[in-house]
């Protein structure tokens, strides 16, 4: 897998490039600037892109305003974004254009390398990627304005973990569930939500991730 | 609409002409009082006739903001409202800067103001005379019978002096309004605060700002210093414990240390966690990276309700107009959802050219009191620094509009980072 790394630190850099490669994963370049992570991002064609969204030269939302011009550019480019704090705002962005292939995690997360290098895979494959933060607020904002009352606690802990974008193979190993029993509870998840159900991993988080948000 | 304001600004102008002439009644009375305080009767009757020409004067500040938006700064409360000996208020009255500017205006306006205030309504009169008293009149009044510079004494000369008439009401009406304007001007000339007044009215209030955001200030530093001292100073201590016991366990109980060793993973992330708050608190990384629009919007997202925010900002702001006024969009915000009961909230942010203007309507039950709150009070008080301003307007069963003003620039887009 080829990819491309933006992160001005340079002992980050340096930490996520080695989880990277041991790994199985080609770090084709590794940026610490917003220009050349867009240069990177458009020229050497990378499976996926691991980007801090703080970088030089100004020190605000370079990376991510990278990223979005990219996958504007090349829609669909795989980007994982990660930061030191993650807002509802710059999640939308990210989902904007509908295409999946995004990630947004907090950097914490890089600490945990399993979990980290599944992240930076499920993106690449083309899937949502958003962090546990990112779905609590959503998941307490739509709790607040009465939109899931009607789930059971365990339903709503597959739809949290669904929005996350975890697949039901995932979602079984995690709660200890059988697959089925998933496959039933996103069901009713599903009729009771009135979404329109998808067997799509992707479009589902998506679909999932639209009804939070409304 | 513009016919019904021209019309209301006639009948302002009228009001204004016979106000003159009161002015100059109470005027002359100081004057009178004046001229007979060697004789003492003048002290008996100058702290009422004073006290009359202020009032007339304060009635003729709150008319011009009102007719006209001309803001005039009052000038001290008048020595007369001090207690003491009569002699003693008098002089009082005569030391006072305010009391000679009014007599000045007192003097002045009928004439000055009387009359530009007076061009709008004689041209209206003279010109209703032409177009409605000219026809039916010329033919009894024969040669001789002028309107203006006609000579009326056919059908042609009469119709010529009636679309003259016509043309001079016109006139009058569509005056009225910028003469209105211009007799507001004119009033803040001759009434508005002595300069010096002014002056030391704003050292004080900067004195007083001033003195207040030093002490926000070192609250807040105290505030982050003990942040850090009871959050993330102590997990990283506590953390550099944990390791050293589990670096001493690793040869005699692996498992142990094993065990100690995901403890310390588990106190980094919190030590993280509890720096993220702390920069969230202090600065809001959205509203360094994108400004306050995006951070407002950013708030909506995170509120409970259903938030409608219109940003009409094509620019940044000065980084503590923005820090502050995200403040107080945050609270007024949290306010709509604890007591107003509200469900839906909307946002204008919206810059003039000199202030910056943002107003949260909410649904809610409304009967919010500045005075009762204290929250309220605060954010007036973070605004004052600014010399920004927070209006509520919120009636009983609601809806509830905050409005805050605060002056600054607005700069292009692009420049301000870096």
């Amino acid at each position: 897998m080829r990819v491309v790394l933006a992160e001005d630190l340079f002992l980050l850099r340096d930490g996520l490039t080695r989880t990277l490669r041991e790994h199985g994963c080609e770090v084709v370049a590794s940026v610490d600037n917003g220009p050349s992570l867009l240069r990177a991002l458009l020229e050497d064609k990378p499976d996926v892109a691991v980007v801090d969204i703080r970088l030089p030269p100004t020190f605000t939302d370079e990376g991510l305003q990278a990223a979005l011009e990219a996958r504007r550019r090349r829609p669909g480019l795989p980007i994982l974004v990660l930061s030191q704090y993650v807002d509802q705002l710059y999640a939308n962005e990210l989902l904007a254009g509908g295409d999946g292939a995004v990630g947004y995690l907090l950097k914490d997360r890089v600490t945990n390398t399993e979990q980290f290098i599944d992240a930076v895979r499920r993106v690449a494959a083309g899937g949502t990627v958003m962090d546990p933060q990112v779905i609590t607020k959503l998941l307490s904002r739509s709790r607040a304005r009465g939109m899931i009352d009607s789930l059971t606690p365990r339903e709503l802990d597959v739809l949290e973990m669904m929005a996350e974008g975890r697949s039901n193979v995932a979602i079984a190993a995690a709660l200890h569930f059988s697959e089925s029993a998933v496959a039933k509870h996103t069901a009713s998840i599903f009729g009771k939500l009135q979404i329109a159900p998808s067997t799509d991993d992707n479009r589902r988080v998506l679909a999932v991730l639209a009804y939070l948000k409304r | 609409m513009r016919l019904k304001r021209a019309l209301v600004a006639v009948g302002r102008c009228q009001l204004a002409g016979l106000l003159a002439v009161a002015v100059s009644a109470v005027g002359s009375l100081v004057v009178l009082a004046l001229l007979l305080l060697p004789i003492g009767a003048g002290l008996r009757l100058l702290v009422p006739a004073a006290t009359a020409l202020r009032a007339l004067s304060d009635r003729s500040r709150a008319r011009a903001a009102r007719w006209t938006g001309t803001r005039i700064s009052p000038p001290e409360p008048l020595g007369a409202e001090s207690s003491g000996s009569r002699s003693k208020r008098a002089g009082g009255i005569l030391a006072d800067e305010g009391f000679w500017r009014d007599l000045v205006w007192a003097w002045l306006e009928p004439w000055a103001g009387g009359f530009l205030v007076a061009v709008p309504l004689m041209l209206l009169w003279y010109g209703a005379f032409g177009t409605l008293v000219q026809p039916f009149v010329w033919r009894h009044l024969g040669p001789g019978n002028w309107y203006a510079f006609v000579p009326v004494s056919s059908t042609p000369t009469m119709l010529a002096a009636l679309a003259l008439g016509v043309g001079f009401m016109v006139a009058g009406v569509s005056m009225a309004p910028g003469i209105l304007r211009l007799h507001g001007r004119w009033t803040r000339l001759l009434l508005s605060a002595p300069r010096r007044t002014e002056l030391t009215r704003r050292i004080t209030q900067l004195t007083d700002t001033r003195a207040r955001v030093l002490d926000v200030q070192a609250a807040e530093l105290r505030r982050i210093e003990r942040d850090l001292h009871d959050g993330a100073q102590a997990r990283l201590v506590a953390l550099g414990m944990t390791l050293d016991s589990a670096t001493r366990l690793l040869d005699s109980d692996p498992a142990a240390a094993r065990g100690l060793l995901l403890e310390v993973g588990e106190a980094s992330a919190r030590a993280l966690e509890d720096l993220r708050n702390l920069v969230h608190g202090i600065h809001p990384p959205v509203l360094a990276d994108r400004g306050l629009g995006d951070a407002v919007r950013s708030l909506a997202l995170d509120s409970f309700l259903d938030v409608h925010v219109d940003v009409r900002l094509a620019g940044r702001l000065p980084a503590p107009v923005e820090s502050a006024a995200y403040f107080v969009v945050g609270e007024t915000l949290a306010n709509a959802a604890k007591h107003a009961g509200a469900r839906e909230v909307g946002i204008v942010l919206d810059h003039d050219g000199l202030r910056l203007r943002v107003s949260v309507t909410d649904d809610g039950r409304g009967g919010a009191d500045p005075a009762k709150g204290s929250g309220l009070r605060g954010l007036q008080r973070r605004l004052e620094s600014f010399d920004g301003v927070l209006t509520l307007d919120s009636p009983p069963g609601g809806p509830t509009t905050a409005t805050m003003e605060i002056p600054c620039v607005l700069s292009s887009p692009k420049t301000s980072s870096c």
